[in-house]
């Protein structure tokens, strides 16, 4: 089934009754060449590239509860490949890359607004330090531009550009950044892989690796053993609790991070405006709702909802940048649990365990890497070597010193 | 959440700065011939379990003491807390360091 003007005029005319189940409900084989555990935007895009780019098949995708009830659909739907190191910048750029052609590639709306991100700035020293971010953006061949305050002033006007404490001077400009619909995202890579033969198996949890002389054989799940030649780890948030069934330890803190969306107001806001020094961003969604969010809550935490200090911490920072918010009422706000690494950056790697491969470590900027996370993890399942973005993305970076630490922060997950 | 501080009763969490699992708190053997990888599991491997977790919390706009707080993590109730040198001395459940 495919989309097109045409088609949404067809089905207008004839009462809508020809649409169809985005993709099927199958049941588990007893074996897979590949299998994919966690069925979120990383690995529905992984299985995706696995069977599109790559030609696999026998491609089973193995997901806890439904398509789209993890992250992937608690995020705050930023994109943007805003980074500073070698490490990351390119990788995150090749995910921008890959958003702006993402519709077209998968025939699915899935909402890409490129509106611009910009962070702000405060000190001359900071204003350094973003020319130099802005300009290894530019080595990757992403866009950066440097707003003096007078600039700034002229894109948004509304901020409190004279606080005391933290007077704005300027912003660093991501123009092709923006925002994107998370859960036609989700919808997209699922309906993509499906048409390509990928197995999607819901309401089917992982729950054992079956493991012979340090290979892995395949999965015990809720739905029974299945067999798979290799298993594709992607659970960023619960990371830790699905490896420690393989035995391993990670470097990796499972945290809570909360996000929170107003009630539908007037477009106001055009793109996405960090305030790093107040812990604050945000956006407008398409709907109208100011979605926005700060810090995670800094200790470990396996809930999927956060705590007060935090909600008082985000609206705080929101007054101090934008005092007009607090005319605004919150509609809602909710916890996502993200897997914070060690150096704040990903990894996709082998593991010690022949055939069983991680995608994980995402801290809480898995969104925006979905295409290229999903993209790399696939090359890396199919070729056994890292795609060349990902190189750094090593699970022993850490014992060699290869650490990609963009806040400078060390080994102190509830910093990064 | 509130921590009961076994000196100053509960107090809000927001007193404290959290640090992490308290498994840090025994360093492994520098002498050891093993001691590179001990220490680099010691910085960066965690066990991360989702439930039952002790946790080192300072209490920093406090009396500053260093504290072991039992938590769930599934749940955020807390289900205990000692000072930190109680929990280090060897008659409690830690092996002392060597």
């Amino acid at each position: 089934m495919k989309f097109s003007a045409l088609r949404v005029v067809k089905e207008a005319l004839t009462g809508h009754k020809g649409w169809k189940p985005l993709w099927r409900n199958p049941q588990p084989q007893p074996d897979y060449d590949i299998v994919i555990v966690g069925g979120g935007g990383h690995g529905l895009a992984t299985a995706y590239y696995l069977a599109k780019t790559f030609g696999k098949a026998r491609i089973a995708v193995l997901e806890k509860g439904w398509i789209g009830s993890g992250n992937v659909g608690r995020n705050t739907t930023i994109v943007r490949s805003n980074y500073l190191l070698p490490g990351n910048q390119p990788f995150y750029e090749f995910s921008m890359k890959l958003w702006e052609g993402l519709e077209q590639e998968l025939n699915f709306n899935a909402m890409v607004s490129q509106r611009g991100i910009i962070n702000l700035f405060h000190t001359d020293a900071q204003r350094d330090a973003f020319r130099r971010r802005g300009n290894a953006m530019h080595l990757s061949g992403a866009d950066a531009v440097l707003l003096n305050r007078d600039a700034l002033r002229q894109k948004v006007p509304f901020l409190n550009y004279d606080n005391a404490r933290f007077p704005i001077k300027g912003g660093l400009w991501q123009p092709r950044a923006g925002t994107a619909r998370h859960d036609g995202v989700a919808w997209g890579y699922a309906r993509g892989a499906d048409m390509l033969g990928v197995d999607i198996i819901q309401n089917c949890e992982v729950t054992g690796f079956r493991i012979d002389a340090g290979r892995v054989r395949g999965v015990e799940t809720t739905r029974g053993y299945i067999g798979a030649a290799k298993v594709g780890v992607a659970v960023a948030g619960s990371s830790s609790r699905v490896m420690a069934m393989a035995g391993q330890r990670l470097p990796i803190e499972s945290h809570v991070l909360q996000a929170f969306v107003s009630e539908g107001l007037k477009p106001v806001i055009s793109g996405v405006i960090t305030f790093g020094a107040g812990h604050f961003y945000i956006s407008q969604s398409d709907k109208g709702g100011l979605v926005f969010g700060g810090d995670v809550d800094g200790y470990n935490s396996y809930a999927q909802r956060g705590n007060l200090p935090v909600v008082e911490d985000v609206a705080q920072g929101g007054m101090a940048l934008m005092p007009m918010i607090g005319r605004a009422r919150l509609l809602r706000s909710w916890g996502g649990i993200v897997d914070m690494s060690m150096d704040g950056s990903p990894i996709i790697d082998r593991t010690a365990i022949d055939g069983l491969y991680l995608n994980g470590g995402w801290c809480y900027g898995g969104f925006k890497a979905t295409p290229a996370s999903g993209f790399a993890f696939a090359h890396l399942l199919a070729t056994d070597r890292p795609h060349e973005t990902a190189t750094a993305y090593r699970l022993d970076r850490f014992a060699t010193g290869h650490v990609i630490d963009e806040r400078g922060t060390g080994a102190q997950p509830n910093l990064h | 959440m509130l921590i009961p501080h076994p000196l100053l009763g509960l107090r809000d969490a927001e007193e404290f700065v959290y640090l992490g699992d308290a498994s840090l708190m025994q360093r492994p053997d520098p002498d050891s011939p093993t001691a590179l990888t001990d220490f680099c599991d010691y910085v960066f491997l965690r066990d991360n379990p989702a439930g039952v977790h002790r946790e080192l919390w300072f209490h920093e706009q406090g009396d500053r003491s260093w504290l072991v707080v039992t938590r769930n993590t599934l749940t955020h109730e807390i289900l205990g807390a000692e000072l930190a040198t109680d929990a280090a001395r060897p008659t409690v459940t830690q092996e002392p360091s060597a």
